[in-house]
């Protein structure tokens, strides 16, 4: 007897579309899916309907695409999952019920989840992010609801006093605070706007949770307005943020049809919508100041400060400014209170906090983990340790902004005020893990490069003297440094930190003071004996061949692109050090180890 | 001016350049501000930065258009029709100010009257503004708290030059816009010191201060003070005299830096006038195209070249002084007048310059307040009656000086030429930025010669498109007096069926092809009306 | 009226004014390059850095407004060491050039340079290098002088309204251009050489006509269209090299391209220099013949008595009225005064007039 298909047990094929996912082969491998479905409809009569749920990055982008075949209470789920698996996991799990052991995920996929606390990140990897009822499901704008009818402003602005949340775009400023100045800040027209141009190298916060979770932000945006006073928010987000984008305004949209936004809404005389401003990808236009002038039409240049944005913002008027994983925490303070908020993480540092975790780590991905987790165990427990068990020498926290912390104080706890007690800082988000075989000076050289170029220009000591940093830095990797150079660095890291206008240019030299402070001696190899300990500059590299280990196998005369290998064959070969680029291909290319480079 | 004498007993700016930074609406009608008046104009641009709203009326996209929150795009020479509509809906929606009429100005009644048939649908008719925009002008310039109207010779090179002012006086006057700071009528002076000539008494029917020659207490003031009797009867106009010349009267003429070849309408007709004299006396610091044409020509010294006064735009009379000797044996005018004068058996005798002002001020008591050491660093506006008057920033504080200000119905009366199937084009001349007047200064400096030395016709796309004409290309434009031939610059800043030239360049002289229509009042030319054709070369 | 302590001295001062403006009132100077007084604050260049008791990082005085109880310190060895810093950082990118710049003695970065003593540069590195390429006749760009200070674009957007130029690109490559790029194409009122504290901005036609220190300054009235704008006529020897306006005047300092630009035609070799009088009379048609074979030179008295000697003949033989004078609206009220003067005392007739009609 043919079942109705009413009747037919449910299995939900879930796939990851986050911008990791996506290139993987996220939406490919639904379609796999579908086809294979189908392609097996033809032979056989199947006993359960199959359901596609795409959903947001769940944080393990290094094993994407991540399926789940959820089945009843029972989940799987596989990693590393291509198009033409698809059919092989359908027939022998879904069909035939035994799961493809060889894609299964495996113990690290445990091991990285197990000390995560996942609050933003646990309904982004789960709900469809193109589907508004699939957030209202999971309790989605309740909160909105619940302060629109039984809370006024005020006690909006105590209870994110309470909860005692910080701002999670790099300064840590108290974002109850924050609506409060500008709440009471004189003027008839506030502004809402929620800080999307996440710029720092390597980091993916912001951007997957908007890919997975938008109307997190959304509400998160309704409940600030609501809050300060605002009718009007704004979302800048960058335009290199495709799939974000897309997401973002079809949450708006969606929530415009449920009356979620516009005019009086849910009945309480609440008025709130939000714009979407694209920016073009200027690094200092996360800058507040830059943001607004960015926003307003004006080249993103921030000016000074104050009078603040609280005070006087967007269109000069007054305006809160917040960031994306800030506003995205909102609704969960609202939903499950203050108290429940606080009691996570330490002292001054509250909540969770997502990390972008990359580098020299075993397990990179997206992580969320509670304030004041150690830096070890995310680096091991979560990260699982080193890529080719190598040498651990130092995480770099905060991006261009924050520093580099050693192994030796590995037991930091990860909360603002320790971060920064260790000369670095959360930032944004950040982490990246280096190893031994990572040169300190080209680290710090590396973020220089990086924030000279995003310089807005305006001011002189980090127009110039980010610029004089990187030279400096920059004839030390080249074995030009000279005696004084390390000082001539700390006076003038000391200067451009004193007198640059904004946060760009006042923590632009972070990442060379605190190399300076943990590896000095590295500085010090560099410029006196012009060695690189690491082995990185390669200036500072000389590459011969041990005449005792070569067989005389002639790979590395083939390699050798700048014709610098000579010698016959079975004959020990020689390099020429004048014609010698020093690119490393001989070193590389030999099975005998006879290459040396010093 | 004579307008304006009428209405208010006095023709001048009636308010101030700094006082503009003030206004809460601006209204600028035939004045390219930005290119003529070119600091006035970031005084204007000033007050927008603090909020201040802006009417443009021209039927030109002047640079102002940009920062104007309406432009009414009128046909030209139909203002009086404009701004005629819009008093009408300043009327209809009681914008008025009732309390300033009663007490300050007489002839309302009549007035109102000869405003009913100016619906804003007769405006639209007749200038070509859709009517919105009228009621839009009506509504932001009557509910404005200080609304001031500039103009030039947008308004008055018309044959209808004086009712032109006479409308805008009206509107100033029932909106009660006058006799407060940042408020007024106000005639921009297109040159530096057109309004000191006009005060010194360059006019053929008025001595120095505005006092009438046929006014038997004036004639004998100015006599007793001169030593000699003085002929009672009213001279003869610039224009009148180009007549008089052609005619035969007029035997000789004496022209102290002024170039009506190419200033004055149809040059042709002014050379042949020129020519006609007996004797002509051209004193200047170039040889200019007058000067050519004259018997004796004397060398003058440059502004840069002499010491005495200006009266600027706003009535402040400031300081000119010398910093460089003049070329070769050129002299100062007033050397030049006083030794020429000495010949005819008159003595100037004075000290100093400063005497002459101060035989001036015995004469025309409004300056009398106003001495060299007082304006030293900074300008005084006159009336400045006493040596402690700090002078007067706007006029009318309190009351009109002929008692009170006269409202005075005016018709829309159509320019003395219009197109027609042989001239299709409206002419209409002017300035732009770079180059001043005929040119005598600007075209003598390299600079800006070599940015801004060739003649051009602005000329709307379509018109050009319909023509056949490309940019740049050689075009000749003619009128019913001459032709000449000139680069078409194709640009949407002229109305469709509009032609612009500046009058700067000797070499395709705008003024060849202008009429010599004048206003019947004041006799100002018809400049900015007149029919043309246009031919590609 | 906010109380505030700036360098231990105490003052009363006007609410929301900044303690730059608070200082100067104290006549204390604080060191600036990027900030101009008639333009809103910018906060770029760092040299007006100040303490302020209560707030950890120095700020700059340009941009804080005085507030209640503010105690500042202007001076401290902290504060002049960065300035300094700052000074070697500019200079390290400056073409120091100061021997041939046209701003030499009159520069503000060289005034500063030489009062912070920076002969020494701890941070000579790379310098911008720009081809100068601009086409237009009236101002010149060595963009290699230019610090950056915006002053500029302030200028031209703030007051001038036009916003020519901006800011370009990103970090040390950071410039101030046209869009694009291109050529420079503007009103070309000059208002951005007037604020630039630096060379990069000189005026063409001023180039090496002689140094600030040479130069007469005298105040004079502009001769061009009626606004009355006051100049400042910059005079070498018997020239006039170029022409700026005070900042105190009914025109703000501010000027047009005729006002700035247009003063050559006074030293132009075209000027008249003798009277003129016609050796042919009634050969009128100029255009035929050159100026030298229609006019003899003359001296005053000749040219004067044979006036005089016409006019007489002709007011004799056919009355004052058929003489008529023209006065100018170029020419000073005293000159206008004594023209009309002589129409209608000398001459007898009131047929005068001048071009205000027009």
């Amino acid at each position: 007897m043919e079942q109705s298909e009413e009747n037919k047990k449910k299995v939900v094929v879930r796939v990851c579309i986050g911008t990791g996912g996506l290139a993987a082969g996220g939406k490919e491998v639904i379609e796999a899916f579908k086809k294979a479905i189908t392609d097996f409809c033809v032979d056989i009569e199947l006993d359960f309907t199959c359901h596609y749920q795409k959903v947001g990055c769940r944080g393990f982008c290094a094993r994407d695409v991540l399926v789940d075949v959820v089945d009843g209470d029972t989940s799987v789920t596989y990693q590393g999952i291509k198009p033409d698996i698809a059919k092989r996991i359908v027939e022998e799990h879904l069909i035939k019920g035994e799961p493809v052991k060889e894609w299964l995920i495996d113990a690290s996929y445990y091991a990285f989840h197990a000390k995560q606390l996942k609050i933003l990140l646990k309904d982004c990897g789960t709900i469809d992010p193109e589907d508004i009822q699939a957030y209202i499901n999971v309790g989605g704008y309740s909160g909105i609801k619940k302060i629109v009818s039984a809370m006024t402003p005020e006690d909006v602005i105590n209870e994110i006093k309470a909860s005692a949340i910080r701002g999670r775009g790099g300064a840590g400023f108290p974002t109850g605070v924050k609506w409060e100045a500008c709440r009471k800040a004189p003027g008839d027209v506030r502004y809402i706007v929620c800080n999307a141009d996440e710029g720092d190298p390597g980091a993916f916060m912001d951007r997957s949770i908007i890919e997975g979770n938008p109307h997190s932000v959304v509400e998160g945006l309704m409940i600030a307005a609501y809050a300060i006073g605002a009718s009007l928010g704004y979302v800048y987000i960058r335009a290199e943020y495709p799939a974000a984008v897309d997401r973002l305004k079809l949450a708006i949209a969606q929530a415009h049809e449920l009356g979620y936004l516009g005019n009086n809404l849910f009945g309480s005389g609440f008025h709130f919508d939000v714009r979407i401003k694209l920016g073009a990808g200027a690094f200092v236009c996360g800058e507040e100041t830059a943001l607004i002038a960015s926003i307003e039409g004006e080249r993103g240049m921030p000016r000074a400060k104050p009078p603040f944005p609280v005070h006087k913002g967007l269109w000069g008027k007054p305006t809160v400014i917040n960031n994306v994983e800030t506003l995205s925490n909102i609704p969960y303070i609202i939903r499950n209170g203050a108290a429940w908020y606080s009691a996570i993480g330490t002292g001054k540092s509250k909540g969770t906090k997502v990390f972008a975790l990359t580098g020299k780590v075993k397990n990179t991905g997206l992580i969320e983990v509670p304030m004041g987790i150690r830096l070890g165990e995310i680096i091991y427990d979560i990260g699982g340790g080193i890529i080719g068990n190598k040498q651990f020498k130092a995480v770099q926290t905060g991006g261009p902004s924050g520093g580099c912390i050693p192994a030796e104080l590995l037991d930091t706890p990860v909360d603002f005020e320790s971060l920064g007690r260790v000369g670095s800082i959360i930032g944004s988000g950040g982490m990246v893990v280096l190893d031994e075989t990572d040169c300190m000076v080209n680290i710090a050289k590396f973020f220089l490069e990086f924030t000279q170029a995003e310089s807005c220009g305006k001011c002189v000591p980090c127009r110039i003297g980010t610029k004089r940093l990187l030279e400096i830095l920059d004839r030390i990797t080249r074995g030009l440094g000279k005696e004084g150079d390390i000082e001539l660095l700390e006076t003038l890291c000391a200067d451009v930190k004193a007198a640059s206008l904004c946060g760009l240019g006042q923590t632009a030299p972070n990442p060379i003071l605190s190399t300076l402070k943990y590896f000095r001696g590295e500085y010090e190899a560099h410029i006196r004996e012009k060695k690189c300990p690491a082995k990185v500059c390669k200036d500072l590299l000389t590459y011969s061949i041990i005449e005792e280990v070569c067989t005389g196998c002639g790979a590395c005369r083939r390699a050798c692109p700048a014709g610098a290998i000579a010698g016959d064959k079975k004959k020990p070969h020689r390099i020429d050090p004048e014609k010698c680029i020093k690119c490393g291909a001989c070193f590389d290319v030999c099975k005998f180890a006879s290459v040396s480079r010093e | 001016m004579a307008g304006l004498a009428t209405v208010f007993g006095s023709g001048a700016m009636t308010n101030s350049m700094p006082e503009i930074v003030n206004n809460d609406l601006i209204f600028v009608i035939g004045s390219n501000t930005t290119e003529t008046h070119p600091i006035i104009g970031l005084k204007m641009k000033k007050a927008f930065r603090k909020g201040a709203k802006l009417i443009v009326a021209d039927p030109r996209r002047i640079n102002l258009v940009r920062f104007a929150d309406l432009w009414l795009q009128q046909r030209p020479g139909t203002d009086v029709a404009l701004l005629n509509a819009i008093m009408h809906v300043i009327l209809k929606e009681s914008l008025e100010d009732n309390e300033f009429i009663k007490n300050h100005t007489e002839g309302f009644e009549e007035f109102r009257a000869s405003l009913a048939e100016f619906t804003p649908e007769v405006g639209e008719k007749i200038t070509g503004v859709p009517k919105e925009k009228i009621i839009k002008a009506a509504m932001l310039y009557g509910k404005a708290e200080r609304a001031g109207i500039y103009y030039t010779m947008g308004m008055t090179q018309h044959t209808h030059g004086t009712d032109n002012v006479f409308s805008i006086a009206n509107l100033a006057l029932m909106t009660g816009n006058l006799g407060k700071e940042s408020t007024g009528v106000n005639p921009l002076r297109g040159q530096n010191n057109v309004q000191g000539a006009s005060d010194m008494g360059c006019a053929p029917n008025v001595y120095p201060g505005y006092q009438k020659v046929d006014m038997p207490q004036a004639k004998e003031k100015f006599e007793k003070e001169w030593g000699v009797s003085l002929s009672g009867k009213i001279g003869l106009t610039a224009t009148e005299m180009t007549d008089s010349a052609i005619s035969g009267t007029l035997k000789a003429m004496y022209i102290m830096g002024e170039n009506p070849v190419l200033s004055d309408p149809d040059m042709h007709h002014t050379i042949k006038a020129l020519k006609n004299l007996e004797f002509l006396v051209v004193q200047d610091i170039f040889l200019t195209e007058t000067a050519e044409l004259a018997d004796v020509v004397l060398p003058a010294a440059c502004f840069a070249e002499k010491d005495g006064t200006f009266t600027n735009t706003d009535r402040r009379v400031q300081r000119v002084r010398k910093a460089v000797n003049p070329p070769g044996d050129a002299r100062e005018d007033s050397w030049i007048i006083a030794e020429l004068s000495k010949r005819f058996g008159y003595e100037m005798k004075y000290n100093s310059l400063e005497d002459i002002m101060k035989e001036i001020g015995r004469l025309w008591p409004a300056v009398a307040g106003i001495t060299y050491s007082r304006i030293e660093k900074h300008g005084i506006q006159w009336p400045c009656p006493t040596p402690e008057h700090p002078g007067t920033p706007y006029l009318f504080k309190g009351g009109f000086p002929r008692g009170k200000g006269r409202f005075t119905a005016v018709s829309y009366r159509p320019s003395a030429e219009l197109p027609d199937d042989e001239y299709p084009f409206v002419l209409s001349t002017g300035r732009q930025l770079f180059q001043y007047h005929t040119g005598t200064m600007t075209r003598k400096t390299s600079a800006i010669e070599a940015i801004a030395s060739q003649p051009y016709v602005e000329i709307h796309p379509e018109d050009a498109r319909r023509l056949n004409i490309a940019d740049g290309q050689k075009i000749t434009v003619s009128s019913r007096r001459g032709s000449i031939d000139l680069a078409a610059k194709i640009t949407e800043r002229p109305l469709r069926g509009m032609v612009f030239i500046p009058f700067h360049f000797k070499e395709a002289a705008a003024n060849v092809l202008t009429n010599t229509a004048t206003d019947p009042v004041c006799k100002i030319p018809e400049l900015k009306v007149c029919a043309v054709k246009i031919k590609a070369l | 009226m906010p109380k505030v302590t700036i360098d231990g001295k105490t003052v009363n001062v006007p609410e929301g004014i900044t303690v730059l403006d608070a200082a100067k009132r104290l006549h204390i100077s604080i060191p600036t390059l990027c900030h101009h007084p008639k333009l809103t604050p910018f906060g770029g260049c760092r040299l007006c850095l100040i303490e302020i008791k209560g707030i950890p990082r120095p700020v700059t005085s340009c941009t804080t407004p005085v507030s209640e109880g503010m105690e500042v310190t202007t001076t401290s060895p902290n504060l002049e060491s960065l300035r300094k810093t700052v000074l070697e950082l500019i200079l390290s990118d400056h073409p120091n050039d100061c021997m041939v710049c046209e701003r030499a003695g009159d520069c503000t970065l060289q005034e500063l340079a030489y009062f912070y003593g920076i002969r020494e540069n701890r941070f000579e590195g790379e310098r911008r290098i720009y081809t100068k390429r601009d086409g237009n006749p009236f101002i010149e760009r060595d963009m290699e002088k230019c610090i950056l200070c915006g002053r500029c674009v302030k200028v031209c957007d703030e007051v001038e309204g036009v916003g020519a130029i901006d800011f370009a690109y990103r970090g040390f490559k950071s410039k101030i251009c046209p869009p694009y790029e291109k050529d420079l194409d503007c009103e070309f009122c000059g208002q951005c050489i007037a604020v630039c504290p630096t060379g990069a901005l000189t005026g063409k036609s001023w180039k090496q006509k002689g140094r600030q220190k040479e130069v007469r300054e005298v105040d004079t009235t502009c001769g061009y269209c009626g606004c009355g704008c006051n100049l400042t006529l910059h005079v070498h020897g018997n020239e006039v090299i170029r022409v700026d306006s005070k900042a105190d005047t009914i025109n703000e300092g501010w000027l047009c391209v005729k006002g700035r630009f247009g003063y050559n035609f006074i030293s132009s070799h075209d000027r008249l220099k003798k009277p003129l009088i016609r050796i042919t009379l009634k050969t009128r048609d100029a255009s035929r013949v050159t100026r030298n074979e229609v006019f003899r030179e003359a001296s005053w008295d000749e040219a004067l008595d044979y006036i005089a000697e016409r006019l007489k003949s002709i007011r004799d033989k056919h009355g004052p009225d058929s003489f008529a004078g023209l006065s100018s609206a170029r020419a000073t009220n005293e000159e206008n005064y004594l023209f009309q003067k002589f129409v209608r005392a000398v001459i007898g007739t009131n047929n005068i007039d001048h071009c205000a009609r027009y």
